[in-house]
């Protein structure tokens, strides 16, 4: 019963939280060094690791369709498999659990640690809603930079796939072909679904993850303890909203 | 004596000063009675120190003050507004000195002190400089500007976080603890600080203790709150002599050497003396 509770004031804090954020979105011309850091801390330095794994995720797709098709003699669609799995699925869905891996628990750290040292006391003292400095930059930074991470992860995905399509020997195909099929049967639509996946995502990870930091009582134990929740309720988040948002796209 | 404004520490202009109501204040943590029907009045500029010995709910108290926390019954006004109430805070500057500082960590000294008046639309960029730097100034700490709070000692926090407070301008100050965890010199710093901020620009504050020789320098009034409930109040010349003798015990303590805790203790040095070997080499 104390678990449903909790449970429920936690959705119940966390939008209470977003709707505070999005209020203040108005102020954001007035803390332009906030948003820019929020963007390079999500979108920058998150780079890397995300071209890394979707490079390697592109190429296992393909490995893996290349390895089964090569029964029906049908390598030539693994260009559109490749492209639509990175697109529609794959590509939205590792961004947003790097997202969550990687700034979530780094953004969870960094307000419990604030709100355990009375640092967001301070603030509410001084008349400065931890809403509009703490979270709102972060909300509107993910929304900016998660199209960006999607789409590079997309791109870097489909090359991966392209180079092992042509290097593995029991594929064999050209990056000509490979790109004609991913062009052929692929539509716009199905990037830009991904992107608004990808956007619900961001959007949500982030906000449960400033929730749970702002909502931390106690001391260091206490820290470690909301980076683990915010970053495991984030990751079951992703993959029940994944389910809901895709039934909604399709 | 109280008088009904202030003076801005940066501008010389008078600062209207607020007075602070406390009536039949209860706060409960579930079971756990914190604060048991306390009522008090702060008048405008007065300094009011509030003692009591540790957990007895002292910064409880200011935290339903400031309006970090609701009461669990009863008001805390603030000039007739309630002091819980976000608006409250829109018409009224408090300033709050935290126990443990609260900087930001992630910004310098001069940034935290910025941080008010830059949020808040106070002035331009070089009227913030200017403030900034006089409350360094009055605060001896010149230099410190460009440094972390990881970079300052103790002392040198608490008086950051006064400073930080002053910037504001505040109509109303609030110390938590000022002088816990420092050596005399730096609690005698922060006193003569306080005393300073009370004679030159009269901000009603008030100042929570455990710090006898602190409450008494500076006080206008000292209210005394043992287990929860606020036992005396009255200027601190009526706490030379107490009657009550819960609040002589508070003050001035006495320790009987005679208890068996310090027979206990006494013995186990007598047994740890006898058991350590001479550090002088034998005589041969």
């Amino acid at each position: 019963m104390n678990q449903i509770q909790s449970i429920l004031q936690g959705i119940g804090s966390t939008v209470q939280l977003g709707a505070r954020s999005l209020a203040y979105v108005g102020t954001l011309p007035r803390q332009p060094a906030r948003f820019i850091q929020q963007c390079y801390d999500i979108g920058y330095t998150t780079l890397p690791i995300v071209a890394i794994l979707s490079f390697f995720i592109g190429s296992v797709l393909a490995l893996q369709a290349g390895y089964s098709m090569q029964d029906f003699g049908a390598q030539q669609f693994i260009g559109s498999l490749v492209g639509l799995s990175m697109a529609r699925e794959l590509g939205p869905m590792m961004v947003a659990i790097l997202l969550a891996g990687r700034v979530g628990s780094a953004i969870t750290a960094e307000l419990a640690s604030m709100t355990v040292y009375q640092e967001v006391d301070a603030l509410v003292t001084m008349n400065i809603p931890p809403a509009r400095l703490l979270v709102m930059p972060r909300l509107v930074g993910v929304l900016v930079m998660m199209p960006v991470l999607t789409i590079i992860a997309n791109i870097v995905g489909w090359f991966g796939g392209a180079i092992i399509c042509k290097y593995t020997a029991f594929i064999s195909l050209e990056p000509e072909a490979y790109f004609s099929a991913l062009r052929r049967y692929m539509k716009f639509q199905d990037v830009f679904n991904g992107i608004e996946k990808a956007e619900v995502f961001g959007f949500v990870v982030v906000l449960v993850c400033c929730n749970i930091g702002l909502m931390t009582r106690g001391g260091p134990r206490e820290i470690g303890a909301a980076v683990t929740r915010a970053v495991v309720t984030s990751l079951i988040l992703i993959l029940v909203l994944d389910y809901f948002v895709t039934k909604i796209l399709i | 004596m109280p008088t009904s404004s202030s003076r801005n520490p940066f501008t010389a202009e008078e600062i209207p000063a607020v007075d602070v109501a406390v009536e039949h204040l209860v706060k409960n943590y579930g079971s756990l009675k914190v604060l048991r029907d306390i009522s008090f009045k702060v008048e405008p500029g007065e300094i009011f120190v509030l003692m009591g010995p540790s957990g007895s709910g002292k910064s409880v108290l200011l935290r339903q003050i400031v309006g970090l926390e609701r009461p669990t019954s009863g008001t805390v006004t603030i000039n007739g507004l309630d002091a819980g109430n976000e608006k409250t805070r829109e018409q009224i500057r408090i300033g709050y000195v935290f126990q443990a500082g609260a900087l930001f960590n992630s910004l310098s000294v001069y940034d935290n002190l910025a941080l008010y008046p830059r949020e808040h639309r106070v002035g331009s960029e070089s009227d913030i400089r200017k403030k900034v730097n006089h409350a360094l100034q009055i605060l001896s700490l010149d230099g410190t500007g460009a440094k972390f709070p990881s970079d300052l000692s103790g002392g040198m926090k608490k008086r950051v976080s006064i400073a930080r407070a002053l910037v504001m301008e505040p109509q109303l100050l609030l110390y938590d603890e000022p002088t816990s965890e420092l050596d005399p010199v730096m609690s005698a710093t922060i006193s003569e600080i306080i005393g300073t901020l009370k004679d030159e620009y009269k901000v009603t504050s008030i100042v929570v203790t455990h710090d006898r020789d602190l409450a008494l320098s500076i006080s206008d009034r000292v209210g005394i709150i043992l287990n929860g409930k606020l036992v005396h109040v009255g200027p601190p010349a009526e706490l030379q002599h107490p009657k009550d003798p819960r609040i002589a015990d508070f003050l001035n303590p006495k320790i009987d050497i005679q208890h068996p805790r310090y027979k206990t203790l006494e013995s186990a040095s007598e047994h740890e003396s006898e058991s350590v070997p001479s550090a002088e080499p034998p005589s041969t």
